[in-house]
């Protein structure tokens, strides 16, 4: 059975074009069955688009699509499902107040036309559950379950329905290390079993780790097509951006000043531990960097939007060089010089209808010369977007174009212009990197540490790890609205503060 | 420029397909389709009447096209303006009524035209500011707004304002002629502006000053939105709320500037009426004008320029509407109400196109 079905998908010169964009340019690759394949590339490298080409999402310009050796033509993602395929997408598809089994069934109910056989169909989830060592309980409700259980209730789902090959996208960008331990371990067994995974990523750590074989991705094109064991990091990142890239962080050791932010009992009541800070208390120095590590939701969106004037506290101090800016409104903040990554920068951080130039003056718009006592001034803006989307190289750089046409990246590096454009001597920084390519990553790294060096104060919230151990100087935890330990980001292992952003250890 | 005509592109296709469909509904209905296009140009464009006439009537939805933008730059829907042109209304004419006969006609009609714009930005500012401090929907206040205008002032003109025994329901005249002069508070007709220029534009026809100062508030309305900082800020609260007040741009202030500049462009429709056309304040003079600017921003693309022209073509639909009744056979003039009807349609078609291919493009 091996022999005659080596390859479980196969791609042949699939194009697709939206509008001007050529998403994916003639690719062609094979997936083996019962392997784990890697597709790599940075956003807007086409990866997305094949996959969903494979699901049926889209369908392909031209070219052909082979499952288990015959050429199928999949028009939407029921032919899909029934030709044994299965997504998990990055952002869940569950609902919340059903249980595990309710929603595994959704739309695939057994039973007759009018009563639903939940009996057998539990029986089938435990099952599999079982079978995969994927250890969900088939009568929990979703709300209960962790973000990492309900990534493996997508996965049940697609088993569930019979899916032979299963498509990940970015599986491990929501889960904590620990959690993408056990995701691995699961992967693997499902591999065991004879499924084929195919995982979508831009984590080489993960990829060189996990997968049997790598396709990697740029501009559309299938550039690379290698076993893991002949694979290298760098070599991979070289592939992916088309060039040399860094993947350290080179810096040198801080030489922190005065403190800038100081932030005493910061307190914020709510009506859940979500969204709760409870006497958080830390301070952050002229040049240095101030991690914040913790797994998403703990409390750091609240901090940073807290400090950065957009939502009041309910007890506590923030202190700017030792005043309280507390009764200081956003835009005075920033005047202060309280520069501002948002963690969302579709939602905070852009007007995705305006151009770059109106996007380049969003919170500097009524300072003097970017406007007057009524007008805007064109000129002066135009010029300084120009200087900006120049210096920090954003692509493509026309300042009329709207902020939705640019990739994420160049997105994000509009945002990191206009915000250090200010001279902040405190910035404030939330997942800068996220959904972020390589080359993007290395420049807005190399900009934070620029900005630390010329004596900036730095506090960094990021979901990637890696990111906060390597940019920061200090790190603290923050678990359920706490500050629960701080860290040398040198010396500490990944199990350690691994356990501490699980409230493991205080 | 090349965005504007590309912008403009798909409201004009609507338009046109909206006329060929009238046309099979023409035909069909037993009639020569070619007849009511022709009757519709001649009527609306043909004859300094014609034109005169499309201009009146585009003068009111200039206002409220505009009023209907404005709010909807900033991400309301402004439902409310036919009540707030008819308090402005009614406001415009109190003024005439109540000053004293012996001060200036000028200094009165200055304060009725004031009325006129500060009524309208109350009217619509309370939801704005409902909206901003409770987190009240502008869409069930401003409606509520509406009712609200119309039972308090057809309350003053029949109980307060009207002459006695006078069947209809309108308020005593706020100017007169007398000795062969306007005389009492009021706005120039076209004829008298153009006189010292030597151009002989019909006495008959009631397009007035209104219509000039319909002209400058697209002009006012574009440099606002596009060229200040205050328009930036409107406008990014429109766009996107959460970035605009990580901006440090507030939500709460834009919501009610928003809605008072909207509220203050539907009460210029009062000038029009009451002190360039009929001098009095008569209940029901609104042929739904709050509502039509809503289908003329949508038209207009909620630009000013988009605005006057989608003005320009309803005033040129109602105009055309009585000729097409009489000189058809089989026509009537509702037909320009099912043509309006289907050019909201097509618009509307395409803005479910247009996020479709934007979704697609995500």
């Amino acid at each position: 059975m091996a022999e005659d079905l080596k390859y479980a998908v196969e791609m042949r010169n699939v194009t697709k074009r939206f509008g001007d964009v050529l998403a994916n340019d003639s690719i062609s690759l094979t997936v083996e069955s019962g392997s784990i394949h890697a597709i790599i590339g940075e956003n807007g490298a086409g990866k997305s688009t094949a996959m969903n080409i494979l699901y049926g999402f889209y369908k392909a310009d031209s070219g052909e699509i082979l499952i288990a050796g015959q050429a199928r033509a999949i028009e939407n993602p029921g032919d899909a499902i029934r030709l044994g395929l299965g997504m998990v997408h990055q952002h869940f598809m569950l609902v919340e107040p059903l249980t595990v089994t309710e929603n595994i069934i959704l739309g695939a109910e057994s039973g007759s036309s009018v009563a639903i056989d939940f009996k057998q169909s539990r029986a089938r989830v435990r099952e599999l559950s079982t079978q995969y060592k994927l250890r969900i309980d088939a009568d929990a409700r979703i709300e209960s379950l962790s973000v990492g259980q309900q990534q493996r209730v997508e996965i049940l789902k697609t088993l569930y329905r019979g899916a032979q090959i299963l498509i990940l996208d970015e599986p491990t960008a929501v889960l904590t290390p620990q959690e993408v331990g056990e995701m691995f371990a699961i992967l693997r067994s499902l591999r065991d079993g004879g499924k084929t995974i195919i995982i979508i990523t831009h984590k080489l750590a993960e990829v060189l780790s996990l997968s049997d074989r790598i396709t990697v991705m740029r501009d559309g094109r299938v550039v690379g097509n290698l076993s893991t064991e002949e694979a290298t990091a760098e070599g991979l990142a070289r592939l992916m951006v088309g060039r040399e890239v860094l993947l350290r962080v080179e810096k040198t050791e801080s030489k922190p000043e005065n403190a800038v932010l100081t932030v005493e009992n910061l307190t914020l009541e709510s009506s859940t531990v979500h969204g709760s800070l409870s006497d958080v208390s830390f301070e952050v120095r002229g040049g240095e960097i101030l991690g914040i590590a913790g797994v998403e939701g703990n409390g750091q969106t609240e901090l940073i939007e807290i400090i950065a004037g957009l939502r009041p506290q309910t007890r506590g101090e923030i202190l700017l060089e030792g005043n309280s800016i507390d009764r200081l409104d956003t835009r005075r903040r920033k005047n202060l010089g309280i520069a501002h990554i948002p963690e969302d920068r579709h939602r905070r951080g852009l007007l995705l209808d305006f151009d770059l130039a109106a996007n380049s003056i969003l919170g500097v718009h009524r300072n003097s010369p970017l406007s007057g006592k009524v007008l805007l001034n064109e000129q002066v803006i135009a010029e300084r977007a120009n200087k900006l989307v120049r210096e920090y190289d954003v692509r493509p750089p026309n300042i009329r174009l709207p902020a939705r046409a640019l990739s994420g990246g160049n997105q994000q590096k509009l945002i990191v212009a206009r915000e250090f454009d200010i001279k902040p001597k405190l910035i404030l920084v939330s997942q800068p990197t996220r959904g972020v390519d390589i080359g993007a990553i290395e420049f807005i790294h190399k900009k934070l540490i620029e900005l630390r060096d010329s004596g900036a104060a730095i506090l960094l919230v990021s979901a990637e790890l890696d990111e906060i151990l390597s940019l920061s100087d200090r790190v603290i935890v923050m678990y359920e609205g706490r500050v629960v330990g701080q860290v040398d980001p040198r010396s500490v292992g990944e199990a350690e503060i691994g356990l501490m952003m699980t409230g493991g250890k205080r | 420029m090349k965005k504007l005509v590309r912008e403009l592109m798909f409201p004009l296709v609507a338009v046109i397909a909206a006329f060929l469909v009238g046309g099979v509904i023409v035909w069909i209905v037993g009639d020569s389709p070619l007849l009511v296009y022709e009757l519709f140009f001649t009527s609306a464009f043909g004859t300094i009447d014609g034109i005169g006439y499309t201009l009146f009537y585009a003068t009111p939805l200039i206002f409220t096209g505009l009023a209907v933008s404005v709010a909807f730059k900033c991400g309301l829907f402004n439902i409310g303006a036919e009540g707030q042109l008819v308090a402005a209304a009614f406001a415009t004419a109190w003024i005439g009524l109540v000053v004293p006969e012996s001060w200036p006609a000028l200094a009165v009609t200055l304060l009725a035209m004031l009325a006129a714009v500060v009524v309208g930005g109350v009217w619509a500012g309370i939801p704005g500011v409902l909206k901003a401090r409770f987190g009240a929907h502008e869409v069930i206040t401003t409606i509520m707004m509406n009712f609200i205008a119309a039972g308090i002032v057809s309350y003053l003109t029949q109980y307060h304002y009207r002459k006695q025994g006078d069947p209809i329901l309108e308020t005593l005249p706020i100017a007169e002629m007398k000795d062969g002069v306007l005389t009492g508070p009021h706005i120039p007709r076209m004829h008298d502006l153009l006189a010292p220029f030597g151009i002989n534009f019909p006495e008959r026809l009631p397009l007035n000053l209104a219509f000039l100062f319909a002209l400058a508030a697209c002009v006012l309305v574009y440099v606002f939105l596009w060229k200040t900082k205050w328009g930036f800020e409107l406008r990014a609260v429109g766009s996107n709320p959460s970035a605009a007040e990580y901006g440090g741009i507030s939500i709460a202030r834009n919501t009610i500037i928003a809605m008072a500049l909207s509220g203050m462009l539907a009460g210029m429709v009062g000038i029009n009426d009451v002190l360039g056309y009929r001098y009095r304040y008569y209940d029901g003079f609104s042929a739904g004008y709050g509502f039509t600017g809503i289908a003329v921003a949508l038209l207009g693309r909620n630009h000013p320029v988009g605005v006057l022209l989608a003005a320009l073509l309803f005033g040129a639909l109602a105009r055309s509407q009585l000729f097409i009744d009489i000189f058809t056979d089989k026509v009537s003039k509702d037909w320009v109400v099912i043509l309006q009807a289907i050019i909201i349609l097509f618009v509307a078609c395409e803005a479910v196109f247009r996020m479709k291919s934007k979704r697609k493009a995500a």
